[in-house]
């Protein structure tokens, strides 16, 4: 499986309530919560990530609430795969969960700008920045989550198993 | 095997287990609230399930947005209120009849030692207070185990906070954590457990050990824990019939490393605005002045901290340049605090008491700032954001410190009143 899309970048410590803050949670359409993804940091972010994007982070990205609408809010905001540092714990199960890649690689965020093309192989972790003709390894997910990514999420695959 | 890996051997039925093992757990509890209850709802009929594994071992507790602030709200309400109905689950918590889905899940029995629960809110780690381990999911994985029942851990490392010394008065279980939070640093625990030992901890009420574990997640921890003695066996005796195992670690457990604090003289503990661990004592802010002060939450909105709040509040008036809010955590401590005088203490001093729920803490309704404003909470989390406005700030501190705070219309050390 391989994403292949423009870098967004943001740094450190980007939590849930920037994410997607409280008084969004009560919205139920996924595309609005999509208008508002990170919102917190960066208002115009849904604009720039319309034509799906690489989203590249710094350390302990998602922390805070365990909302899974920080994840749909990304999602939806056409976010193709997430590339930080290091995640917060919850938000790393829920992305996966919901069929979103999620790799932590800790070299990369300081060799893109917004803009780079990354091309991104979830099956070995290689990331490539096309830009500077460099490729960085990341963490490669173990077998069982790349599973639910590919299936495109926990649902589809609780789903084939009710069948 | 220390104590959170007890618990998840038992869990998975492994005969032991180790940091980094992927276990398959069977839960005890799981626990959803309105907002990330609606989404698993609608995921639930989605993948076409017809029922809950066990409709005993379910609950469903409105607290962020109760009473309903908008259309909006209610709405959600009314699909997670119908999702319980139509699955006929017995621990469903509506408006008025529960609060704060963590105090809810601890003072109506959900909660045993040695059990496996998780919720769909990060502050599911309180209950590792009475010796569960527990631990926040999200919606998707939480549908999942609605059916089945189940669900996958990587066996945590686990940090051992050995904690001695007596606290001054007015100095408590939160300045201890937000001290540890400062060593710790706010990622600092990031997939791994916390687990708080030593005679200070055996000294502590069970609501002190509560407001201890419910801030285990802000330094990223997945489980907050404290082993279980007397005074967990008491209280959950008190609250629940069912049986119940209590497990302890061995005495040769493994731990990622100690950390030794001692509260000897530590003076009360404030976290300034944007992350939990920057940290000062009180006597080091300068003059901080304050738009509003808000003492609630599962973190520091139960009886115990009512309680400290109001016996320095008590004959006094909120400072006229600034605001109370008041907001018990549960219906329950309501009610208790009523029948001790304390809501009129509160009512009478200049206070807004609000109904048992999540209220301000989350930035909801009930007390949310305005751009520029400046808050001290007895809450969890003082992200950007998190209470309101952007460019509000929120500082983070104890009961009798907001209380002091709540008189002089700035951030105060009890002890300075007169
Ligand atoms: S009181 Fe605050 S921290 Fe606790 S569950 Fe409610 S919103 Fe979350």
């Amino acid at each position: 499986m391989k994403v292949e899309a423009k870098a967004l970048k943001y740094g450190d410590n980007i939590n849930t309530d920037i994410i997607i803050p409280g008084k969004y949670l009560v919205i139920m359409d996924e595309e609005e919560l999509g208008r508002h993804a990170m919102e917190g940091i960066d208002p115009v972010f849904s604009g720039k990530s319309r034509d799906g994007i690489v989203l590249v982070v710094g350390d302990n990205f998602g922390s805070g609430s365990s909302r899974e609408q920080a994840p749909i809010a990304l999602k939806n905001a056409n976010v193709k795969c997430i590339v930080a540092k290091s995640f917060a714990r919850i938000f790393y199960r829920n992305a996966i969960n919901l069929g979103l890649p999620v790799l932590e690689c800790s070299d990369l965020w300081s060799e893109v700008i917004e803009g780079d093309i990354l091309t991104v192989s979830l099956e070995d972790g290689l990331i490539e920045n096309g830009r500077i003709r460099r490729t960085f390894k990341a963490q490669p997910l173990p077998p069982f989550i790349l599973d639910i990514i590919q299936s495109g999420g926990l649902l589809n695959k609780l789903k084939q198993s009710l069948k | 095997m220390n104590i959170v890996e007890k618990i998840l051997s038992k869990a998975s039925g492994e005969k032991e287990v180790t940091p980094g093992q992927i276990v398959d757990a069977k839960i005890d509890y799981a626990m959803i609230n309105e907002i990330t209850g609606y989404l698993v709802a609608k995921y639930f009929k989605d993948v076409g399930a017809k029922k809950v594994w066990d409709k005993e071992r379910v609950t469903i507790i409105l607290d962020h947005t109760i009473p309903a602030p908008t259309a909006q709200a209610a709405e959600v309400h009314r699909i997670v209120r119908d999702f319980a109905r139509d699955l006929d689950i017995p621990g469903f918590y509506d408006v008025g009849r529960g609060g704060v889905c963590h105090q809810v899940m601890v003072e109506k029995g959900y909660v045993k030692p040695g059990e496996v629960i998780v919720g769909a809110d990060s502050h599911t780690v309180t209950y590792g207070a009475l010796g569960a381990f527990s631990t926040g999911i999200g919606s998707t994985e939480m549908t999942s185990v609605f059916i089945t029942g189940r669900l996958w851990f990587k066996v945590p490392k686990v940090i051992r906070i050995d904690v001695a010394g007596e606290f001054d008065r007015f100095v408590g279980a939160k300045d201890l954590f937000l001290r540890v939070a400062k060593e710790i640093g706010f990622s600092g625990a990031t997939y791994m457990g916390l687990e708080f030992t030593g005679p200070t901890v055996k000294n502590m009420s069970v609501s002190s050990r509560l407001t201890l574990c419910n801030m285990a997640i802000e330094v990223g921890a997945k489980s907050g824990i404290v082993e279980p003695d007397e005074k967990t066996v008491e209280y959950v005796k008190s609250r629940t019939s069912d049986p119940f195992t209590p497990l302890n670690g061995d005495s040769d457990a493994e731990y990622d490393r100690t950390l030794n604090i001692n509260v000897d003289g530590l003076p009360s503990q404030i976290a300034c605005p944007g992350a939990v661990d920057n940290v000062k004592p009180v006597s080091e802010l300068g003059d901080v002045e304050l738009d509003q002060i808000y003492i609630g939450s599962c973190t520091n909105g139960r009886i115990e901290d009512l309680q400290a709040a109001a016996d320095i509040l008590r004959g006094r008036q909120v400072n006229p340049r600034t605001r109370l809010v008041v907001v018990p955590a549960s219906q329950e401590i309501f009610i208790d605090a009523m029948n001790k005088g304390l809501i009129q203490t509160f009512a009478e001093a200049g206070a807004a008491i609000a109904t048992a729920s999540c209220g301000a803490c989350y930035g909801g309704h009930l007390g949310v700032l305005a751009a520029g404003e400046t808050c001290l909470s007895t809450t969890n989390r003082n992200f950007i954001g998190r209470m309101g406005d952007p460019k509000a700030k929120v500082y983070l501190g104890s009961p009798t410190v907001a209380a002091a705070s709540a008189l002089t219309g700035r951030i105060t050390d009890p002890n300075t009143l007169r």
